[in-house]
C-alpha cells in the first residue's frame, strides 16, 4: 500500500470533518440545535475526564487507593470548585499528582 | 488588543495543553517509526492529518496488516466528535473569511477545542479573536509535529516516557474548564451523564464511546433545561 496516499486520504477526511459546518458560515441552527451546543464541551471534556481518572491506562478500571489519577483527579475538582482559576487549578492539580505518584513510587526513577 | 498580543496570550494559553501533548506525540513517533514508516511517512502524518486519535489507530492498523479502506473508514468515525467543535464554533468562525476558516478548522483539535471555547464564551469573537485562536492551533500544532519527529527520531531509545503520567496535565486542564461551567442542574447533568456513559461504553471501539456519550450527555442537558423553562411559541416554530 502507498503510504503517502493513505495518508492524503485521511487528511483530507479529518479536515473534511472539521471544516464541516464551517462551510455554511449563513446558516442558523435552530433553536433546539443551538441549545445542544451548549452543551458540548461540557458533555465531551467530562467524558475525557472520567475515564482518564477511573481507567487510566485506557483498559482495567482502577478503583483503587494507589490510584494517583483518580485521587489527584478529585483533588483538581476540588481546587477547581474552590478557586475556578484554571491556571492554580491546573498547578495544584499536578502538584498533588506528582507528590502522589512520588509517595507511591510510581515515578520512574 | 492588538493581533501580537493576542497571538501571545494564545500561546501562553495553550502551555499546560502542550504539557499533555509531548509525551503523546513522542510515543507516536517511536510507534510510526517501530511500524515501519520512514521518517518522512512517519512526520508527514503528523503534519498533514494531525489528529492524534486517528493516527496512533492507523499506525496499529497498519502494523496489524489492515487494508487502506479500513484505515480511512476508522479515520472518518474516530474523528466523527469533530463534527460537534465544528458546530459549536461556527457562530464565531462562520463570520471570518475562507482564508481565516481553512486553516483554523485544520487546527481544530480536542486540544484547541478546549482552550478557544473557553475564550469565545467568555468574551464572543473580539477584535483580533481570530488571532488568539491562530496562537492557541500554532502552538498546539508544532508541539505535535516536533515531538512527533523526536519520537520518530529518538524514540525508541528514551527510557519510559509513558511512565512519567504527564498526561495528567491534559486533565487537570479539563477538569480546569469543565468544574467552572457546571453552574445550573442541566450542566452538572450533562457532565454527569456524559461522564457515565464514557465509562460504561470505555471499551466500544474508534472512540464511538465518547461520541455516545457526548450525545447522551448534550440530550440530558438539553432535556432538563427543556423541562425547566416550558418552550414559548415562537422558540418551538
Amino acid at each position: 500500500m502507498d503510504i503517502w496516499l493513505l495518508i492524503l486520504g485521511m487528511a483530507l477526511i479529518t479536515f473534511a470533518i472539521r471544516y464541516s459546518l464551517f462551510a455554511f458560515p449563513d446558516m442558523r441552527f435552530p433553536p433546539l440545535v443551538r441549545q445542544g451546543l451548549q452543551y458540548v464541551p461540557t458533555a465531551v471534556l467530562s467524558a475525557i475526564v472520567l475515564p482518564g481518572m477511573l481507567i487510566p491506562d485506557g483498559q482495567q478500571w482502577a478503583f483503587s487507593l494507589d490510584n494517583a489519577y483518580l485521587l489527584a483527579g478529585l483533588a483538581t475538582i476540588a481546587i477547581a470548585a474552590l478557586t475556578r482559576h484554571l491556571l492554580a487549578t491546573i498547578g495544584g492539580g499536578l502538584l498533588v499528582f506528582f507528590v502522589l505518584r512520588g509517595l507511591l513510587g510510581q515515578l520512574p526513577l | 488588543m492588538s493581533r501580537l498580543q493576542q497571538f501571545l496570550y494564545g500561546g501562553r494559553d495553550s502551555i499546560p495543553m502542550i504539557v499533555g501533548i509531548l509525551p503523546f506525540g513522542l510515543i507516536y513517533g517511536a510507534l510510526a517509526s517501530l511500524a515501519g514508516l520512514s521518517l518522512g511517512q512517519a512526520l508527514g502524518m503528523s503534519l498533514l492529518v494531525y489528529a492524534g486519535s486517528a493516527q496512533f489507530i492507523a499506525i496499529s492498523l497498519l502494523t496489524l496488516g489492515s487494508g487502506a479502506a479500513v484505515i480511512l473508514l476508522t479515520t472518518l468515525v474516530v474523528n466523527l466528535r469533530h463534527v460537534l467543535y465544528s458546530a459549536a464554533l461556527q457562530p464565531y468562525i462562520g463570520k471570518l473569511s475562507q482564508r481565516w476558516r481553512v486553516p483554523l478548522a485544520f487546527g481544530l483539535t480536542d486540544e484547541t477545542f478546549a482552550v478557544v471555547q473557553r475564550r469565545y464564551l467568555a468574551r464572543g469573537m473580539t477584535e483580533h479573536g481570530q488571532w488568539y485562536h491562530a496562537g492557541v492551533a500554532l502552538a498546539l500544532y508544532l508541539s505535535w509535529v516536533s515531538s512527533s519527529l523526536v519520537g520518530a527520531l529518538f524514540g525508541q531509545s528514551v527510557p519510559n516516557l509513558a511512565g512519567w503520567g504527564l498526561d495528567f496535565a491534559m486533565l487537570a486542564t479539563f477538569i480546569g474548564i469543565v468544574v467552572p461551567a457546571l453552574r445550573n442542574q442541566p450542566q452538572i447533568a450533562a457532565a454527569l451523564v456524559a461522564g457515565a456513559v464514557a465509562l460504561l461504553c470505555h471499551a466500544w471501539p474508534y472512540k464511538l464511546g465518547l461520541m455516545a456519550a457526548a450525545l447522551s450527555g448534550i440530550a440530558v442537558g438539553v432535556w432538563l433545561e427543556r423541562c425547566k423553562t416550558p418552550v414559548t411559541v415562537e422558540e418551538g416554530a
